[in-house]
């Protein structure tokens, strides 16, 4: 691969590239202007591609008919501590899984592979008269708690794949440095897999941030609902209201965008780029 | 250290995809001590409580209603039914339908998915101008949820006042808008159209995350061997990411059969039950309030994927051994 690219390459590379990004953008862009527009205008014929005026009705209408500054709140509090605990938990049980072959390994995997097909909706009304009995029902603290036990199996699944890339010398040299274990793991391994964790924390923020069915569940008042369970709400049953509906989905939708972008860096680059030449 | 940097250029893929070698091995046994035993023990016991309180209990109090006449609507008759609740699933008429549509969901997705998204990622692995605001771009559907998803689309496959009807029209493809989420053929098309434009992104990220992480030592062993462009394809950069990428399509399989939100969403299941899947369908009829049904389903979809991933694996295990 050091050699240069042919032409035609290079000209497929740039029609490919610009088409994928049309296609995924415009979904956006369409959301975006139908959210600009005054609710009067988005049903009316022919469709206009960029708003007659612009018009911030719909979001003005949306802080005011309904407490959505809350929800956004209650969103971002649930998903980063999720988030986080979430992945410093499958960090630990990854490295177990990826580095030691013990008795019940493969158990432990199966176990973990098998939540990821089970349909949540069977665990839905057990879990619901647990976490009343728990006390946890319409609880932040319960909604977190429960979304770190759905991270947690795909994050270690995942997780395992990025140690499995990371050569065994690596830690057992600084092990024989004198480094115990835990040092190891946090003084060694996780600066190289710093692309990986970052990618696995993602992930699981942008997981709990858009979950809607146990939110919706285990949720009841007003003041405590995550975005998505106010979005389900904004469907009536034989009504859209498409004005509310867009201006809700660019205001979900910004702050996951906004996160993935500062940490894209991350993802990018060699995730053991480093650690062969070291 | 030395050695181990050497061992890696000289062998290349090995190293990455083999099993431990022998040597390995023996080194480790030595080393499993009753301390490292107990510290292995401290790093799994929190992922395996909150995933044995949380997932695992509820599962399976739930699954055991698929075996009980369990409906919210009269809760005064909760007996056990055998495998009643499987044979009236069987028997009726919808679940045929439901079956080739799961089928036809999973498989229109997922190949479009992995086929762009490879294709993506291996564009995206060179560095260029522009390239990590193109990414910032490109991967937006993954910060969307389901739900969300399904709701654009909905809107934009509107028959009345959608833009991809108007589009089409403007194009000149056809003559009158389609009523898209209204025709059983089309509504279909619809709901795949929406899932594939999701998870591409998850494809292209996480091979785009596995192929970086292929040592560029290897590259360029490879080209200095003399190795073109497919050869080095499909003898370094394939076998390197395999495991990525043969548990990113397994876990993806997992949830596109699991994932009902899009079509929840844009058509709820219709027109006509044409869209419902399995999972739609247990939501149905989990608001329809017969828990014991739904969880038989449930429990029909746990058995599938898991014969699929007990076949998918075993498949992929020989494949690496070999190397």
């Amino acid at each position: 691969m050091i050699d240069k690219q042919s032409t035609f390459g290079r000209i497929s590379k740039v029609i490919f590239l610009s088409l994928c990004l049309i296609v995924t953008v415009f979904p956006l862009y369409w959301i975006v202007v139908t959210s600009l527009k005054a609710p009067g205008s988005i049903y009316s014929l022919p469709l206009d591609y960029w708003p007659r005026e612009i018009s911030f009705e719909n979001y003005v209408g949306l802080f005011t008919k309904s407490d959505f500054g809350r929800y956004m709140i209650n969103s971002l509090l649930v998903a980063t501590v999720a988030a986080t605990v979430a992945t410093f938990i499958s960090l630990l049980s990854a490295y177990v899984l990826a580095r030691f072959h013990f008795a019940g390994r493969g158990a432990v995997m199966v176990a973990f592979l098998l939540t990821q097909m089970i349909p949540g909706f069977i665990a839905l009304g057990p879990l619901y008269i647990m976490m009343t009995n728990m006390n946890l029902v319409d609880s932040e603290t319960g909604l977190i708690l429960v979304y770190i036990a759905i991270c947690i199996p795909f994050c270690t699944i995942m997780l395992r794949g990025f140690f499995e890339n990371v050569p065994d010398a690596l830690e057992e040299a600084a092990m024989i440095d004198g480094c115990s274990r835990l040092t190891a793991l946090f003084r060694v391994l996780v600066p190289v897999m710093l692309p990986g964790i970052a990618a696995s924390f993602i992930f699981n923020f942008v997981n709990c941030w858009n979950e809607l069915f146990l939110s919706v569940t285990l949720m009841n008042s007003d003041e405590n609902k995550t975005i998505p369970t106010a979005l389900a709400g904004f469907i009536s049953s034989f009504n859209i209201d498409w004005g509310s509906m867009s201006a809700a989905a660019v205001l979900t939708v910004v702050p996951a965008l906004a996160i993935f972008a500062f940490a894209s860096k991350f993802i990018v680059q060699g995730l053991t780029a480093g650690a062969v030449k070291g | 250290m030395a050695i181990n940097s050497e061992r890696m250029v000289v062998r290349g893929p090995n190293t990455v995809t083999a099993p431990p070698q022998p040597q390995a091995i023996h080194r480790r046994k030595k080393r499993f001590n009753t301390r490292t035993a107990l510290t292995l023990l401290a790093f799994m016991a929190p992922a395996a409580i909150f995933v044995g309180i949380f997932t695992y209990y509820p599962m399976i109090a739930g699954s055991q209603m698929a075996f009980r006449n369990w409906n919210l609507n009269d809760l005064s008759d909760t007996s056990w039914v055998g495998w009643g609740n499987f044979i009236k699933l069987f028997e009726s008429p919808e679940f045929g339908g439901i079956v080739r549509n799961t089928v036809v969901w999973v498989v229109g997705s997922l190949v479009p998915q992995v086929v762009i998204g490879f294709a993506l990622a291996l564009f995206l692995k060179r560095r260029f101008r522009f390239r990590s605001g193109y990414q910032a771009f490109i991967f937006f559907p993954w910060a969307v949820s389901g739900f969300l998803i399904g709701m654009l689309f909905r809107w934009m496959f509107n028959a009345e006042f959608g833009v991809v009807n108007d589009l089409l029209m403007k194009a000149g493809f056809i003559e009158s808008p389609i009523p898209w989420l209204a025709e059983p053929g089309f509504a279909m098309t619809a709901v795949i159209i929406a899932n594939i434009w999701y998870g591409v992104t998850f494809f292209a990220i996480m091979i785009l995350a596995a192929l970086q992480s292929v040592s560029e030592d290897m590259y360029e062993a490879a080209a200095l061997d003399g190795a073109g462009k497919a050869r080095t394809l499909f003898s370094i950069t394939l076998p390197a990411i395999s495991v990525t990428l043969g548990l990113t399509i397994l876990l993806r399989v997992i949830w596109i059969f699991n994932f009902p939100d899009i079509i929840w969403a844009m058509t709820g299941g219709g027109p006509a039950d044409q869209t419902h899947i399995i999972t739609t369908y247990m939501i149905k009829i989990t608001q329809e309030g017969d828990y014991g049904q739904a969880s038989a389903l449930g429990l029909i979809v746990v058995f599938t994927l898991m014969l699929f991933a007990v076949f998918y694996l075993m498949a992929m295990r020989p494949r690496k051994a070999n190397r």
